[in-house]
């Protein structure tokens, strides 16, 4: 393996991008009432990789929504960039959406299926203002774009979305975010539907894209193994609240919380035993 | 050695496309387990690992056609039986499958025990639906499904659930050989560890002979399975127990795929994650020489014409590359 260390850098100090305070999300009325998000804080720096790892039906989704604006928090505060995050039209709604994006779990499902890749880029190029431009350099931008994630846009022009393997897909939405230059990245489980080998190369992107462009990740996952490798710091999310967070070495190698040292020891490893004794196939009945 | 209880031998299907193009799918597969053993397979999307499975239980059904080789389960040679025969002597009491969709699998209109009855109903008509009930709640209760779940429609169950009942289901009849293809892949990891404790229960107590186990998470594979093959393009490229797989892979493929592995352990987050670059190649003109030679690191000319036999080495392992043993030691010591 070639040994290039990363190099672990402290983020305490660098100046906020995205945090909250109370953040609450409430689905259905009286008896039937679901607390799926419940009174969290959360302060992500510039320039962080965080994670935010839970089980399925943790809540996860239902907060990257709520970062994402596309729904309301029932109560609390979000702030961008130090001050009070404002969605009230959709004027406001794109202002935000030039500062955050995301990856979505299903790369099958995230393109338009009408649009050609070319008009998926083009649209990138645009929003970032690149109206003006000569075709020549929107040529040049788009294929560094489709350079950087291992593509060769040559060979993707006049093709649609669907005409691409899962792992291509997702590449090529790294791709527009590599075009778009957001401040905050929102990736959610955009490794789940793919190998294990295409995993790798998805993450190595991911990190390399954060190195050159400064920008916050925030990857949401239910892989603890994932999320030690890639991330600075780690939220744990059970039932809708932050059980654990800190720094990525701190919580997973040392965890505190009851559910954190369960969702560890659930994970398969090859240095120790998988202790299966533990389960109790009852237990879910 | 145990008593073999499926073997496979050199074989190979294709799949036929709407325009008629052959895409030779699984190419020359040969391997054999024995009873009370358990085999994975590892490999990336599209390398035939799913192909091979469904090859494998001799029910074939267009696009995919036989082509050549033998499958044999416990003595008996199923490759060209007619597919009426496979379906009501073998499959389920001779060789069961679960599938990668287990979510879907299920219908959602019936009863969980309608599932069971028809099982066991194509191999034994004359089961009255009592004993058919006797049956599934006695393995119900002994794999800790709620018997309650046998009245239930597919959509009152959790995720988890669903794939346990599958797991029930296709094991009913006690197959000599089960074909788990990505059983845990959907699941999180607290569900992913009933389904393969319920997996195990199913082996120690012999309702199960013999297991093949596909999955491309290697620590999974490592943690469940006796042995690991890894497969690429159609072909098998290296063969041996889990231990020598994954901490000595030989193959540049397989030196590769242990590189991708991510776990929650100490001093696993410093290095970097080794991806390999490209695609498989087009399996409709495969290459002459060796399959992996366009991607890997150390290809030499000869790689991409001679073709490439299988090298057995060690106790029971296997590998196919053109180097030696030394040579690719040799190699990987300068990374």
């Amino acid at each position: 393996m070639n040994e290039t260390a990363r190099v672990q850098k402290d983020f305490t100090n660098a100046p906020l991008c995205l945090s909250g305070k109370g953040v609450t999300k409430i689905f259905g009325f009286g008896d039937k009432k679901t607390v799926a998000v419940d009174h969290v804080d959360f302060a992500f720096h510039e320039g962080e990789f965080v994670s935010i790892v839970g089980e399925s039906g943790s809540g996860k989704t239902t907060l990257s929504k709520m970062l994402l604006g596309l729904s309301n928090a029932t109560e609390g505060e979000i702030y961008f960039q130090g001050k009070l995050r404002d969605i009230s039209s959709g004027h406001k709604k794109k202002e935000y959406w030039k500062g955050i994006q995301a990856i979505f779990q299903d790369p099958f499902s995230s393109f338009n299926t009408f649009q050609k890749i070319d008009t998926v880029l083009l649209d990138c190029i645009n929003m970032r203002g690149g109206k003006g431009l000569s075709k020549q350099e929107k040529f040049d931008l788009m294929s560094e774009a489709c350079h950087f994630v291992n593509l060769e846009f040559k060979e993707l022009t006049n093709k649609y979305p669907f005409e691409l393997s899962g792992g291509q897909m997702q590449r090529l939405m790294i791709a527009r975010i590599f075009l778009l230059k957001p401040k905050i990245l929102l990736a959610d489980e955009p490794t789940s539907m793919v190998d294990a080998c295409s995993r790798a190369t998805i993450l190595d992107m991911l990190l390399n894209l954060r190195d050159e462009t400064g920008m916050t990740v925030i990857f949401i996952t239910h892989d603890i193994g994932l999320a030690y490798y890639i991330s600075d710091s780690v939220y744990i999310m059970e039932h809708g609240r932050f059980v654990e967070y800190g720094k990525a070495d701190e919580v997973i190698l040392h965890p505190q919380a009851a559910y954190t040292k369960r969702l560890i020891s659930d994970v398969p490893k090859i240095h120790e035993e998988w202790d299966l004794s533990t389960v109790d196939l009852k237990a879910d009945a | 050695m145990g008593k073999v209880m499926l073997e496979v031998r050199n074989l190979k299907t294709k799949y036929v496309t709407r325009f008629h193009e052959d895409v030779y799918a699984v190419d020359g597969v040969s391997f054999a387990i024995e009873e009370g053993k358990s085999l994975g397979i590892a490999g990336e999307s599209g390398c035939g690992k799913s192909t091979l499975a469904l090859s494998m239980m001799g029910y074939y059904f267009p696009p995919l056609h036989y082509m050549s080789g033998d499958i044999i389960i416990d003595g008996q040679n199923i490759s060209g039986m007619d597919p009426d025969t496979v379906r009501k002597t073998i499959l389920g009491s001779e060789i069961a499958y679960i599938p990668q969709a287990a979510m879907n699998a299920l219908n959602p209109t019936q009863k969980i025990i309608r599932f069971l009855e028809d099982v066991i109903h194509a191999h034994d008509p004359k089961k009255s639906k009592k004993e058919i009930r006797e049956m599934a709640e006695a393995r119900f209760a002994e794999v800790g499904l709620p018997l309650e779940a046998l009245d239930k429609h597919a959509v009152e169950l959790s995720g988890g659930m669903k794939q346990r009942t599958v797991i029930a289901v296709s094991t009913i009849l006690n197959p000599k050989v089960l074909i788990a293809d990505e059983p845990s892949s959907a699941l999180d990891v607290t569900s992913q560890k009933l389904v393969i404790k319920m997996m195990r229960e199913l082996m120690e107590k012999g309702h199960v002979k013999s297991m093949l186990f596909i999955t491309h998470e290697l620590p999974l594979l490592y943690n469940v399975t006796d042995d690991i093959m890894v497969m690429y393009a159609g072909q098998i490229v290296e063969k041996g127990s889990a231990k020598e797989m994954v901490f000595d892979p030989v193959h540049p493929y397989s030196h590769g795929l242990m590189g991708s592995i991510l776990v929650p352990e100490e001093g696993t987050r410093g290095h970097k994650l080794a991806a390999i670059p490209g695609a498989p190649p087009n399996l409709k003109r495969p290459p002459d020489g060796c399959r992996f030679a366009e991607r890997c690191k150390y290809a030499t000319a000869d790689c991409r014409y001679t073709s490439i036999p299988e090298k057995p080495f060690g106790d029971g392992r296997m590998y196919r590359c053109v180097k030696s043993l030394d040579e690719l030691k040799e190699v990987y010591s300068h990374e």
